[in-house]
């Protein structure tokens, strides 16, 4: 075998640099992990809703309606609240009239009247738009009107949105609607015009009772961030792989 | 090679150029990947600051309390401090320019969306005093009696 001098340098440099590489180098990383090491600076933000404090007041979805300027009387809406009654034979009685806008004054579902000793258990679940980490209603949009933000919220372009209403079908949550007004689509954007500055959500700030709460995610300390950390919190919809970025405190299993 | 042979080839590249030259035209400048996803930032980078200057209309009961410091004083000390000045007065826009007046909801209705009686296990709901509003003076104001900044029943003329 000839080892001219040239390539003995050549390979014996290679396997310098080779053998002192770790191990870890070699690993795959999640794209959190990904990100964690490159030291992204950007807030995330996240929701935390506790449907044990919910009352079904509704002044959230009516202070959202009027902060973002949704037609007040047409039935669409960034936010709503549902209202769910467990009877004894175990039939769960669901319903939102209005999106829960002007509260839940009416034992009364849909027509039916439920006797207070039948209910084993009443609930209030407000919704809104997950900010999904991997959101399917993006992906769709086949001219990039709709996007995620660097601070992880989903928003949509009303200048570039053609209203195909794709992004509408493809939401799991039924989070997106035609606006009535503008021929686009609509959705929550967490209030961006108030979390960028400093300010809490509309619907945040309306609540008496503290159910529902917005926070960035990559702050350790935030309260939101805490309870969810610390706190038994689920998503809706987990099995859609979309990584929703809402969280609620006791959600039961009839919510859907 | 044939002039008729190469005319559709010229042809469709004037479509090409054409094509370039209206999307060039057609499409901003800050339009593209702002991010680390061409399939989620993918997007025109204006878009994001047109939300962020959408206006505030619920200013926070923070702004409310710099003139209305009585009423502000009166509230916390009752049961109803949890409540914003808002959601009864209305949003606060741009006031006192505009709107001067807010319009306050006196409504029945308002009252009820907490103290409607709702028996329900397991939520907040059911701990909140509430009345049947089909039996407690049906048809009235509440205001007419129940004083919202103060609603101690025992402080009730």
């Amino acid at each position: 075998m000839k080892c001219s001098r040239r390539s003995f340098l050549k390979k014996g440099l290679g396997s310098a640099i080779a053998a002192s590489l770790p191990l870890s180098s070699f690993k795959f990383l999640s794209p959190a992990e990904a990100r964690a090491a490159v030291g992204d600076p950007a807030v995330r933000w996240g929701f935390l809703i506790n449907t044990y404090k919910c009352t079904g007041c509704g002044f959230c979805v009516k202070a959202c309606k009027k902060e973002n300027k949704v037609p007040y009387d047409l039935p669409v809406t960034r936010t709503w609240v549902e209202r769910y009654v467990v009877t004894r034979d175990g039939e769960a009685h669901i319903d939102s009239p209005a999106g829960g806008r002007d509260g839940y004054t009416d034992p009364k579902i849909e027509g039916k009247e439920i006797a207070a000793e039948e209910i084993t258990k009443a609930f209030f679940v407000p919704k809104l738009c997950n900010q999904c980490q991997n959101p399917a209603c993006v992906q769709v949009c086949p001219v990039g009107a709709t996007f995620q933000t660097e601070d992880g919220v989903v928003l949509v372009d009303r200048t570039w949105c053609i209203g195909c209403g794709y992004c509408i079908m493809a939401c799991p949550y039924g989070v997106r609607f035609f606006h009535p007004v503008y021929k686009v689509a609509e959705k929550c954007t967490f209030c961006y015009h108030r979390i960028t500055k400093g300010m809490k959500s509309a619907c945040v700030q309306a609540c008496p009772f503290g159910a529902r709460q917005i926070g960035d995610l990559k702050d350790p300390d935030d309260p939101v961030t805490r309870a969810i950390l610390t706190q038994r919190v689920a998503v809706l919809k987990d099995e859609y792989g979309t990584k929703p970025q809402v969280f609620y405190i006791g959600l039961d299993e009839n919510v859907r | 090679m044939k002039n008729h042979v190469l005319r559709p080839l010229f042809a469709a590249m004037a479509l090409v150029a054409l094509i370039l030259t209206a999307r060039a035209l057609m499409v901003p400048s800050d339009f593209g990947v702002h991010g680390k996803s061409f399939t989620y930032n993918f997007y025109r980078a204006g878009a994001v600051s047109d939300w962020k200057n959408f206006p505030v209309s619920y200013k926070g009961g923070g702004s409310c309390v710099e003139c209305h410091d009585e009423n502000a004083e009166s509230l916390a000390a009752s049961r109803h401090q949890i409540i914003q000045c808002e959601n009864c007065h209305g949003p606060a826009r741009n006031h006192p320019e505009d709107p001067e007046t807010l319009t306050i909801n006196r409504s029945r209705d308002l009252c009820l969306r907490c103290h409607a009686d709702l028996p329900y296990p397991g939520s907040l709901r059911s701990e909140l005093p509430a009345i049947d509003p089909g039996e407690h003076n049906p048809g009235e104001a509440c205001v007419e009696c129940h004083n919202p900044h103060n609603p101690n029943l025992e402080d009730m003329e």
